[in-house]
């Protein structure tokens, strides 16, 4: 053997003893990789789902909606509801029909200190939500609030000033330790930048759940160790470190290398990457898809003339094969969407017009309102003038990129000019969809939770104009009378086939009306380890490590 | 030189001025503003809220009065406040200015100590086969797209043979952490290096070869001197002139401007700050970002200057001074 040689054979000896593969993840330390890192670890201040999940780990709300979606108590010891008594219909001080719901926090319940967790918190919170200048995103539940009687230091009673359906969901109520917050909040002005949540994170006092946070490094990683005053049940792991990956490429690789363990189902791989990853590595790991409650839709511009008959309306739904797209493009794992209510949902209409792909419907219906094909087979009216529309999405989006391209081509069949023009999310959203300067269809997705009112999407209310300072998010300026009472009607409706009723008649006129046109309804796909087991996507806004306890490592 | 490096610190303090209003500005007429992006996440924010919002945030004030305010704030210290990480814009931006500086350093420090011999070795023997080598060496590394580069060596490295992370940080402290960042930093470290490696030599060599064309070097070479003496002695400080500029323009560059090597690797260092920053319309953050990456630029140029004195002897600022 030349010297060289020699030297070569020592120096690879020396780098494999060196580089000893980082992927050898020992079972008592779990390495999730997410995809975004919380803005701030408030509760109530800045609604984003990189948050909700690392506060799964660390947090549990009063109550929340599981992986049935049924609403049931986390910190609470029973769920309050009218049958059982814990709920009582009652009078508000000004004669309105308002309720009164009692709450019993778990004995156990301590915060990572090992103080008590009682009332105090509970009417603290309050007291931070409701302020107007506490910067707490969503004010709406906490001013409903008319005020908390205290029973004993565990048992508390709200009146709340209307009653609706959801009277014992209190799973937006973020509790804060008012031992430590309360004096920060001296200053309401200067509490969302003073929050122990953002100055002094690691603090154990600040969590109840079954690990406090260690280590927080701002963009890379957030480290979680077992927090020894849970009083639940014991998780399988000391300790679990979620990393942030925002490229998906190098998420991937991370996971084949060892890098991390899982990829997290809320804030991972697409469906199309998930299932690309499937093909080509699904033999090695666990792979669930999961369908949700994130809405994939097209909003009109109802404002359009073009698209202000119903008609027009309807042809653009018959003239596309929703169906193809989901088997083609996402292995058939994201259902097709009738309404923005999901299947899953209990409310869910099953007898709604559906719309599948018929080419000979929409012909009739265009050639029924005026729109003929011309000489080159695209339409024109009686005056000439093309049956053009122009489609917009977020650009460097590339499923709906994808998508668009693929109902561009099913639209032209039909003899529909469409005109593709994306835009960056910031401009797309912060301007053009905000502001309804959109002028046919707008391609974006809704995030929503199981039997959400659509209020703020529908109600003629909410639709954006100047003198409203561009406020609510009816962006296609859907006006219906009957919408508008239904909307109002079934947030009030505690009877649940009644309320049932109200929901059925709300899809109909939706996808009747078709102020947007509906895709389908994401899924999340979780990449995990066989050796990981028990984890049960939730497919709403509640994520999966809010079980995190249950989670089990497979001999 | 000292009131050359005060007037050029008074020049800077300038530019920096003007540039904090434009940013600012251009910031300000981008779409949007973040209670918009607050209310694309969340369906539940009612008009009140996002109308409360803004006002807390100081989002209904005029530009104008905005800009006014955070610069009063600035002269005191206080860059203001990160909406996007929630704490102050500073301490935000430390350890990312920590991370960048490691990888920008390092990335730097290797490129030029292999761009350097390389361009001069080439320079010294223009056309032979080394020449052809180095030259064919350094317009692959100047191709190469950077993300490709980046995907490449993490497929090699990190999934093929596990022998370095993926991307990230490391998640512990102390000293067997030391060992640990490290191992996170070669891949990203690697890739910048090299992405420069090629440019540095192509100057390095085209400037030596230029400076070896000179009289005094051919002087030098009659009086007997012997080669290396000449190249090492004679000709590298001044053909160290052109590259020492590139140098100083790559550091602002290098500042902000990895963006594609940070997002590949994961690595959370100023350039992702700022894009994000951008992007989710921190105007804070982005405002005193975009001035650091100004700011080393400026640095980088007055050192360059300075050390344009150092290399040639005919260049004095005492002159200039008078």
């Amino acid at each position: 053997m030349t010297t060289f040689k020699q030297l070569l054979v020592i120096g690879g000896l020396i780098l494999c003893t060196v580089f000893s593969p980082t992927g050898a993840t020992a079972k008592d330390n779990l390495v999730i990789g997410i995809t975004q890192y919380p803005s701030t670890f408030h509760p109530n201040i800045d609604s984003m789902l990189a948050k909700s999940y690392v506060h799964g780990l660390t947090r549990r709300p009063i109550t929340v909606i599981n992986a049935e979606w049924d609403t049931v108590c986390l910190l609470c010891e029973e769920l309050p509801t009218l049958e059982n008594g814990g709920a009582k219909l009652e009078k508000t001080p000004d004669g309105k029909d308002g309720i009164a719901v009692t709450y019993k926090i778990i004995d156990e319940a301590v915060w990572g200190d090992g103080t008590p967790i009682t009332v105090d918190d509970v009417i603290f919170t309050w007291e931070t939500g409701k302020h107007p200048k506490t910067g707490v995103s969503s004010t709406e539940g906490y001013r409903r609030i008319l005020s908390i009687d205290r029973i004993d230091d565990k048992t508390f009673t709200l009146h709340v000033d209307r009653r609706t359906f959801d009277y014992n969901n209190l799973s937006t109520m973020g509790l804060l330790p008012a031992h430590i917050e309360r004096s920060k909040f001296a200053n309401p002005e200067a509490y969302k930048t003073q929050t122990a949540f953002d100055t002094d994170p690691m603090n154990p006092g600040l969590f109840m759940g079954p690990y406090v946070m260690t280590e927080a490094k701002t963009g890379s990683h957030m480290v979680f160790e077992r927090n020894p005053k849970w009083w639940g049940k014991e998780p399988a792991f000391d300790k679990i470190t979620v990393r942030v990956i925002e490229n998906t490429t190098t998420l991937e690789a991370n996971l084949l290398s060892g890098g991390i363990d899982m990829i997290s189902g809320e804030l991972g791989l697409n469906v199309d990457q998930a299932l690309a990853f499937e093909k080509r590595h699904g033999r090695k790991y666990t792979i669930l898809f999961h369908p949700g409650l994130i809405y994939e839709h097209i909003d009109l511009m109802l404002d359009n003339p073009v698209l202000q008959d119903i008609r027009v309306r309807q042809a653009l739904m018959y003239a596309i094969d929703r169906k193809a797209i989901s088997e083609r493009l996402f292995g058939g794992k994201q259902p097709v969407a009738n309404t923005g209510i999901n299947p899953l949902d209990w409310i869910y209409a099953d007898d709604v017009p559906r719309y599948v792909h018929d080419p000979a419907r929409a012909d009739a219906l265009l050639n029924d309102a005026g729109w003929t094909r011309g000489a080159n087979g695209m339409r024109v009216n009686a005056a000439g003038e093309p049956l053009r529309f122009e489609i917009m999405t977020t650009a460097g989006n590339r499923t709906r990129e994808l998508v668009e391209q693929v109902l561009q081509s099913q639209w032209k069949e039909q003899g529909i000019d469409i005109r593709i023009r994306n835009e960056p999310a910031r401009v797309f959203f912060g301007e053009t969809v905000s502001k309804r300067k959109f002028s046919a269809m707008a391609m974006f997705a809704w995030i929503s939770s199981p039997e959400s009112v659509p209020r703020t999407t529908l109600h003629s209310e909410e639709i954006p104009t100047e003198a409203n300072s561009w406020s609510g998010q009816n962006y296609t300026g859907f006006s219906n009378p009957e919408m508008d009472a239904l909307l109002e009607q079934i947030e009030l409706e505690l009877d649940r086939e009644k309320r049932r009723e109200l929901w059925q008649r709300l899809q109909h006129i939706y996808a009747t009306e078709l102020p947007a046109l509906p895709l389908y309804f994401r899924a999340n796909s979780f990449i995990l380890p066989k050796w990981l087991g028990d984890i049960q996507p939730t497919g709403h806004q509640f994520p999966t490590t809010l079980w995190v306890e249950n989670w089990s490592v497979n001999k | 030189m000292y009131a050359f490096l005060i007037r050029r610190l008074v020049h800077s303090l300038v530019v920096l001025f003007v540039m904090s209003v434009v940013i600012y500005g251009l910031m300000g007429l981008m779409p949007g503003d973040p209670v918009d992006l607050m209310i694309s996440a969340d369906p539940d924010i009612t008009s009140e809220d996002a109308a409360r919002l803004r006002a807390i945030y100081g989002l209904d004030q005029p530009l104008w009065s905005r800009y006014a305010n955070w610069l009063g704030a600035a002269l005191t210290g206080d860059f203001g406040y990160s909406r996007l990480y929630a704490q102050p814009v500073w301490q935000a931006i430390w350890p990312a200015l920590t991370n960048t500086l490691v990888l920008l350093v390092s990335s730097l420090a290797l490129a030029l100590a292999i761009a350097l011999p390389a361009g001069i070795f080439a320079a010294t023997r223009p056309y032979s086969l080394a020449d052809y080598g180095i030259n064919f060496a350094a317009f692959a590394g100047i191709s190469m797209p950077p993300f490709w580069l980046g995907i490449l060596l993490i497929l090699v490295f990190a999934v093929m043979l596990g022998w370095l992370p993926a991307g990230g940080t490391a998640a512990s402290a102390g000293v067997s952490g030391l060992w640990e960042q490290l191992q996170f930093l070669i891949l990203p470290v690697a890739s910048l290096t090299i992405a420069g490696v090629g440019g540095h030599t192509r100057y390095m060599r085209a400037s030596m070869i230029e400076t070896l064309r000179q009289d005094y070097i051919r002087t030098a070479r009659a009086k007997g001197l012997s080669e290396s003496r000449v190249v090492l002695g004679h000709a590298l400080r001044n053909a160290m002139i052109p590259v020492v500029t590139v140098i100083a323009l790559d550091l602002g560059v290098l500042f902000s401007g990895a963006l594609i090597t940070e997002t590949v690797f994961a690595y959370p260092g100023m350039g992702k700050l700022i894009f994000d920053a951008i992007m989710g319309n921190d105007y804070n953050l982005a405002l005193v970002g975009l001035l650091m990456a100004t700011a080393l630029t400026l640095i980088g140029n007055l050192l360059a200057d300075v050390a344009y004195a150092g290399l040639d002897p005919r260049i004095s600022y005492e002159e200039l001074d008078q």
